[in-house]
């Protein structure tokens, strides 16, 4: 069935066909949109919408639901998501699989509520004290809004990690007729987990892609945001607290390859697009005009993985390039990671905005 | 995953031995909250400065000292 | 140890906890872990979350799921917890700090919805983890290492507070008075909807050091001549403004909101079929 659909509403159907069955969230422009779906769908599957007084509590309240074994999300936008940083922190370190999906609006402060940005990109990957790697995915329309929130869901459960699901303004908001499939594939983790007697939360023999036990079911977890042994207790011996860290970023380090997605088209040429979100929308576009006014290619790289960054995928696609020109709506977040992936031989360009506009695509082509 | 420490608990019996203080060492951080509320003045310090039962004929088994321990380091027992 | 008490600790090599010598806090989990006994709690339904501070380092002692979330944040956990499994004990224990400054409006929130938990607040008047510094219960003129001349500040009354955001059950107790602490303890974890119990408690390492109220012995002695019980007074205007009244000072029904929920996911689908 072809459906009519704004970003937000296929982020939310995404969610609750992955198995989303808890959200807790703040009301907060351009993110809205998917709690008011959750508050009307989630008590008719049993599941539970709850508005919080803030989102602090929300994401709060989405871990402990998280960890009594119901799938959790909440949405928010920029002044929310500073807020929940110390809670994905959490998440992070407890091992709490959630889904956090910030949709992006211009700041610093209250800044833009109703225009699109796209300069949380840093936020996402150093936003909370300490340190740990972390997976944000990007979509750029309606129909990968819902895909990715699936793989979203999937990998935080397949890695016990909150993930973050960043999109704008504009790809939130904007509607497409889309089809979308009545079922997904959920994950399912390939170990079962011990008995109540040889279980333990933190175990070092299961980093990812193990069941584990959830509160009420009788097996006395402690799960503690302070650095901990396998059992969950806190510990002060630098060789555990080196361990636990180092698992924290084998997590991401050992499925880099599986998280990494980026869309191409002609990568042998000379010149190369690279963007994400909204704006790789607009530098597709620019790709058309030049391609039609030119007679010749123009390469074009589009992020979904923004985190881990896809460095590799990224060198080996740009080797023949001599010139790149990276898309996005902020004064230069992503173009330095890039640009340390890449070969110092090639030139490279931004293309910047950030006064609440999208980039036209005249504008990259006045710098090709 | 659940491990149990050896208690190992001191142990004072009354002369009728209906009544038995057992007292965890390890675990008494010397407080002195049981010496000072029990009714009987049963309790005292030791040379470590940890709680022993000097006389417990006189304990009436309140169970005053076990409830008020912070360390789970007292309890009373009473032959029924 | 008796086995009803070794029942609910997780007994290793973690013991004697990290505790000061004669902290208030060691008596309240002794007397909470009594208290389920008592009620007969299966300790696999039981659910002890906490947020920061000496009085959040309890649960990692006891044998039942425990949760030691972020500071203040242990209030929301726990409504997480609770709406996912309804059929969980779930409580929270924390100090005064932890529930009342940085954590306060998820007390007065949780409270207001009336969802199904049962808070304990320690209150030992300053924060200890920290080493000693003001909390919103510190009484005025008293010293902390943030107030060295004497709090300016005018203290929560917990009750009022939790009375007026609409929390069912209110009782005050002491480390003192350990049977009355287990008598509204039980109440408290009997009544369905939100529930308070604050405690009184001395912290000697760094409050009772720094206002020189002696040792653990001497505040507890303060405790019980300072205190008096609700039941015992017949004439409100008889109380002494020095006195401290402990016991049950609320305790009215109010409809559940897990229960609500329940009810409204129910008339969805029968509205729908
Ligand atoms: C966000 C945040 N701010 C500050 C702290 C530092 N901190 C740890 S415990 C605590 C207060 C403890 O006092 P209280 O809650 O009264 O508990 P007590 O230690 O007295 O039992 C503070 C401020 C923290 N852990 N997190
Ligand atoms: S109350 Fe407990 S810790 Fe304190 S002195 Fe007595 S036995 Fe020892
Ligand atoms: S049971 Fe009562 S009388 Fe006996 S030692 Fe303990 S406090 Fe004293
Ligand atoms: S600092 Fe105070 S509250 Fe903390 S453990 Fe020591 S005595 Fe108890």
């Amino acid at each position: 069935m072809r459906q009519l659909l704004s970003g937000n509403e296929a982020t939310a159907i995404g969610a609750i066909k992955a198995g989303i069955r808890f959200f807790a969230g703040y009301p907060i422009t351009p993110s809205t949109e998917i709690a008011e779906y959750m508050a009307r769908e989630l008590p008719k599957i049993g599941g539970v919408f709850i508005q919080m007084e803030d989102e602090i509590a929300s994401i709060n309240a989405v871990i402990g639901a998280s960890a009594s074994g119901m799938k959790a999300m909440t949405a928010t936008s920029g002044p929310g998501f500073s807020l929940m940083q110390e809670g994905i922190g959490y998440a992070c370190m407890a091992e709490i699989p959630c889904l956090i999906v910030n949709v992006q609006r211009g700041g610093p402060a209250t800044g833009l509520p109703t225009k699109p940005s796209q300069s949380d990109v840093m936020q996402t990957r150093w936003g909370t004290h300490g340190d740990h790697p972390i997976v944000v995915f990007y979509p750029y329309n309606v129909l990968e809004s819902f895909y990715l929130t699936v793989k979203a869901i999937n990998t935080a459960y397949f890695l016990r990690v909150p993930v973050i699901l960043l999109t704008d303004e504009i790809i939130a908001h904007m509607r497409e007729a889309v089809e979308l499939p009545e079922e997904v594939e959920i994950y399912q983790p390939k170990r079962k987990k011990k008995s109540p007697e040889e279980f333990l939360y933190y175990s070092e023999e299961t980093i990812y892609d193990s069941e584990v036990a959830y509160f009420g079911e009788g097996y006395r977890i402690h799960i503690s945001g302070l650095t901990h042994r396998e059992d969950g207790f806190p510990t002060n011996k630098p060789e555990v607290i080196k361990r636990k860290l180092d698992r924290l970023k084998r997590k991401i380090e050992d499925n880099k390859e599986k998280l990494w997605d980026l869309e191409y088209q002609d990568i042998g040429a000379e010149v190369c697009l690279i963007s994400y979100g909204i704006s790789a929308r607009t530098a597709l576009e620019a790709k058309y005009i030049f391609e039609k006014e030119e007679k010749r290619a123009l390469g074009y790289i589009r992020l979904k993985t923004i985190w881990p960054f896809p460095d590799k995928p990224l060198r080996a696609l740009l080797k023949s390039a001599k010139k790149v020109i990276v898309v996005e709506m902020n004064q230069g977040q992503l173009i330095n990671e890039i640009e340390r992936a890449i070969s110092p031989e090639i030139e490279i360009i931004g293309v910047q905005r950030y006064d609440g506009e999208i980039i036209t695509p005249e504008e990259i082509l006045a710098v090709i | 995953m659940k491990k149990f420490l050896k208690e190992e608990p001191q142990i004072y019996f009354s002369n009728d031995n209906k009544k038995i203080i057992k007292v965890i060492k390890y675990f008494c951080k010397g407080c002195g909250i049981c010496i000072h509320f029990c009714p009987k003045k049963v309790l005292d310090w030791d040379k470590d400065f940890k709680v022993f039962a000097k006389n417990p004929n006189d304990c009436i088994a309140c169970y005053l000292c076990e409830l008020m321990c912070p360390d789970f380091a007292i309890f009373v027992e009473k032959e029924k | 140890m008796k086995e009803e008490i070794k029942n609910y600790l997780r007994l290793d090599e973690r013991f004697p906890h990290i505790l000061c010598p004669g902290c208030g806090i060691g008596t309240i989990a002794n007397i909470l872990i009594r208290t389920f006994n008592e009620l007969n709690l299966d300790k696999n339904n039981i659910c002890l979350v906490s947020g920061i501070g000496c009085s959040s380092r309890i649960p990692g002692y006891i044998d039942c799921d425990t949760f030691h979330t972020l500071h203040g944040r242990a209030i929301p956990c726990a409504i997480g917890v609770k709406l996912a499994r309804p059929y969980l004990k779930v409580i929270i224990i924390g100090g005064d700090g932890d529930i009342l400054a940085i954590g306060l409006s998820h007390f007065i929130h949780a409270a207001r919805r009336n969802i199904d938990l049962t808070v304990i607040i320690v209150n030992n008047y300053n924060y200890g983890m920290t080493g000693g510094q003001v909390s919103p219960t510190t009484p005025k003129g008293k010293f902390t290492y943030t107030t060295p001349y004497g709090n300016l500040e005018e203290e929560f009354n917990i009750y009022e507070i939790s009375k007026s955001a609409g929390a069912i059950f209110f009782a005050r107790s002491t480390t003192y008075h350990v049977t009355h602490l287990k008598k509204v303890l039980k109440k408290a974890l009997t009544k369905k909807g939100f529930s308070v119990v604050e405690i009184l408690s001395q912290c000697p390492t760094l409050y009772g050091r720094l206002n020189r109220l002696g040792d653990a012995v001497k505040m507890l002695e303060e405790f019980k001549n300072r205190t008096i019980d609700i039941s015992l007074i017949k004439e409100p205007g008889e109380i002494p403004s020095d006195k401290i009244i402990i016991g049950i000072l609320l305790d009215r029904e109010r409809e559940e909101y897990c229960e609500k929920y329940e009810r409204l996911r129910k008339a969805i689908n029968e509205k729908r079929d």
